[in-house]
């Protein structure tokens, strides 16, 4: 019948759903959001998992500023990383460090390097094979002989002064280079569009289109040596599991391995055990059968939805609530909603990343964040429509005898309903569709594969996660103007639905 | 006769126009007291200091013979019923939704609740099938006549009528001025009637409180306003032949 009664059902359903957190005494593997490191996050869980541990996966957490918080702040235990990245996120110097300088900045931060995997992915000059034995290439300083071809770099390759710049007085190279965005590279080098451009040692776009790597042989590229990070408390029969990966995978293995994923589709978790099984040779994804892809929905699916009622349950409660205490005054209800606009401007990753220092990573901030987005619809809403009340009807109200809780409960609130509703309807889209982005955070949700989709360049994938979310708000939508149409006498709707 | 409602050196201001000033009055425990005067006279202002809608700036407002107690108007407010010109039937409520909303709050049971809206409607001569409507299903005397129900519900010993039937066609506003006399037969109670209307005044009281500009011109019963009247509720009276 009113706004307190929906306000408990939708409590009563968060109570009910499970609450999100860690399972107890469970080591948790983190990666970020490309192939590789899914692929050695999953190499490590596994390893965990036969030497009997339980594990909890943190996978695809947004870049290196997030997961290395989440290790720091012990949301996560160990995730793949690389030497070179770490000495410019901890020493934010582009300088290469030396391995004890490293180690010893690393135990500041409670860190250590667990074991190196035994590759080196940084930046490398990559050509066609057959350019390369037509030229006579092998190493970089061979390029001097090579002026007349065709040089191209990602833009940031280009701007960096540990990229083309101090390349070209490193080697002493006098070509001049054009730009070209990163995802058309290989392909216009496959073209034969251009001819030397800069890769990562380890991209398995260079198996697929028939590349060679030339040799540092100066030595200016500094080490991206892969390790696994951990945490300096982690157990020690957990460190002793994960140092028996010591050296195990070179770039040759790596650069298959991600060519698996990226150009075959085939799932990180296969890949994982397939290497661990020692067997190189591709799996049968499809063998999988469907059953375990519709249960990976259903949990995404769910997840999605706990993070989006908790958050959505607990705005209209504070918007509502807030909307009654300020909309007697209007610079009360213009500063409030001043800055529930404010925070909507915040970009969504942004304001998720915000989270971390306060929340660490998981559910939670991304509850959090998704609960301050929802604020804004639902506080103007009922701020507006407790504004437009007639105030006759507040004076009879009164007048009746009626306490303040009184009409509130029986006359202000059931008044603003059509409004308050509309408002809590398009919060819940939009915390359908940013809850997308809480992956990146480790929060879960129907943004998992998204995330891991965009890492491989998997449009499928992309789309198991999308389309379900589209189905979710289009539901919600459903939801709403059927609850409405039960709620809401049809003589108020007709001429209170805003915009 | 104890009064029900007494005011002592009554003043009120709204900024700079002093809205009444220094008002002493008692009105009779039973029967309609009618308050006329022009606009602007402080009619309203006067009533709406009955039920603690406002507050005096001087002087003491008394009612069922105590002061006014600002720290617990709501239970002081649900034995005076309370009616206006733009009734202000709740929208989302239906008419026996909006009659019955105290005495449900109150905790009465939904059959006395029942009972006690059948028996309003049928005084107020209102087809029980309206019951279940939403008031902007009804026409304004239909409207009207749930107002005045929803005032009587909880069977008030006062009511305050802020000028009920302005804005009502000649027809009904004498089918409603039936409903008040019979009512006033019937149960007879303290009614405070604001009106501007020299004639309903005239039909429906038994006093008169004449006000112009904030101060009482003359008050008394109506057959001895009539019989000398103050020159200016003559004038009043003119207007309205």
């Amino acid at each position: 019948m009113s706004g307190a009664s929906i306000t408990a059902r939708l409590l009563i359903v968060a109570a009910l759903l499970p609450t999100a957190g860690h399972a107890a005494q469970s080591i948790v593997v983190g990666s970020k959001p490309f192939a590789e490191s899914y692929i050695l996050g999953e190499i490590m869980a596994q390893t965990l998992e036969t030497a009997g541990f339980a594990v909890e996966r943190r996978f695809g957490l947004g870049a290196t500023l997030v997961t290395f918080a989440a290790l720091e702040q012990g949301e996560i235990d160990v995730y793949p990383e690389y030497t070179g990245t770490l000495s410019h996120t901890i020493l934010d110097g582009g300088e290469v460090v030396d391995a004890v300088a490293l180690a010893d900045a690393l135990d500041a931060h409670g860190l250590r390097i667990i074991t190196p995997f035994g590759f080196d992915n940084s930046y490398a000059i990559a050509v066609r094979q057959h350019i390369a034995a037509q030229h006579g290439l092998s190493r970089i300083s061979d390029l001097t002989r090579a002026a007349s071809l065709n040089f191209a770099f990602t833009h940031e390759f280009l701007d960096r002064p540990d990229g083309w710049v101090g390349l070209k007085a490193a080697y002493g190279l006098t070509v001049d280079a054009g730009g070209i965005e990163h995802g058309l590279a290989y392909r216009a080098l496959a073209d034969g569009k251009i001819d030397v451009t800069d890769a990562y040692a380890t991209d398995g776009d260079i198996a697929r289109y028939e590349l060679t790597t030339l040799d540092d042989d100066r030595h200016f590229f500094p080490e991206y040596l892969a390790i696994a990070l951990g945490r300096s408390d982690l157990e020690p029969e957990a460190v002793a599991a994960l140092t028996g990966l010591q050296g195990r995978i070179d770039a040759t293995t790596m650069r298959a391995m991600n060519a698996r994923a990226s150009v075959d589709g085939v799932a990180f978790a296969e890949i994982a055990n397939d290497f661990l099984q020692g067997a190189a040779q591709p799996g049968d994804a499809a063998a999988e059968g469907l059953d375990p892809r519709w249960r990976q929905l259903a949990r995404n699916t769910q997840r999605h939805l706990e993070l989006t009622v908790v958050a959505l349950v607990a705005a209209i409660i504070a918007a509502v609530l807030l909307g009654i205490a300020v909309h007697r005054s209007r610079t009360l209800s213009r500063t409030v909603l001043y800055l529930a606009g404010l925070l909507q401007t915040i970009p969504s990753i942004a304001l998720l990343a915000l989270m971390i220092p306060l929340f660490g990573i998981g559910v939670t901030p991304a509850i959090i964040a998704l609960f301050l987005y929802s604020l804004l619809p639902i506080l103007r809403n009922t701020i507006t429509a407790l504004i437009t009340i007639d105030p006759l009807l507040r004076r009879v109200a009164q007048a009746m005898g009626l306490t303040p809780t009184q009409q509130v409960r029986y006359v202000l609130l059931p008044l603003a309903l059509p409004s308050v509703l509309a408002g809590v309807r398009t919060a819940a889209v939009i915390c359908i569709g940013t809850a997308t982005l809480a992956a990146f955070i480790g929060a879960g949700g129907l943004g998992d594969p998204i995330v891991t989709g965009l890492a491989l360049n998997d449009t499928g994938l992309i789309l198991q996660g999308a389309v379900p979310a589209a189905l979710l708000a289009m539901l919600t939508e459903l939801i709403f103007e059927r609850l409405e149409r039960r709620l809401v006498p049809a003589h108020l709707v007709s001429n209170r639905l805003p915009q | 006769m104890p009064a029900t409602v007494q005011f002592r050196n009554v003043s009120k201001r709204f900024g700079a126009t002093e809205a009444l000033h220094e008002i002493s009055l008692k009105l009779p425990e039973l029967g309609i007291t009618a308050v006329v005067g022009e606009s602007g006279s402080g009619k309203s202002t006067l009533l709406q200091h009955i039920n603690g809608m406002l507050r005096p700036d001087a002087g003491e407002v008394r009612v069922f013979g105590a002061p006014v107690n600002y720290n617990a108007l709501p239970a002081f407010r649900r034995r005076i019923g309370y009616a206006v010109q733009g009734i202000g039937l709740f929208p989302h409520l239906t008419v026996a939704d909006n009659i019955g909303l105290l005495a449900r709050l109150e905790g009465w049971s939904t059959d006395r609740v029942r009972k006690r809206i059948d028996t309003l409607m049928a005084l107020m001569e209102l087809d029980a099938a309206l019951a279940p409507r939403y008031p902007h299903m009804l026409s304004g005397g239909q409207q009207q006549r749930v107002g005045l129900c929803r005032a009587l519900m909880m069977s008030p010993p006062l009511m305050l009528l802020d000028e009920p039937f302005s804005g009502l066609d000649a027809v009904t506003r004498r089918g409603l001025h039936e409903r008040l006399l019979a009512l006033q037969e019937r149960s007879p109670m303290a009614i405070v009637l604001v009106t501007h209307d020299m004639r309903e005044a005239e039909r429906l009281a038994s006093h008169l409180v004449v006000l112009l500009r904030g101060s009482v011109v003359q008050a008394g019963s109506l057959p001895a306003v009539l019989a000398e009247p103050h020159p200016y509720v003559k004038e009043l009276l003119g207007a309205s032949q």
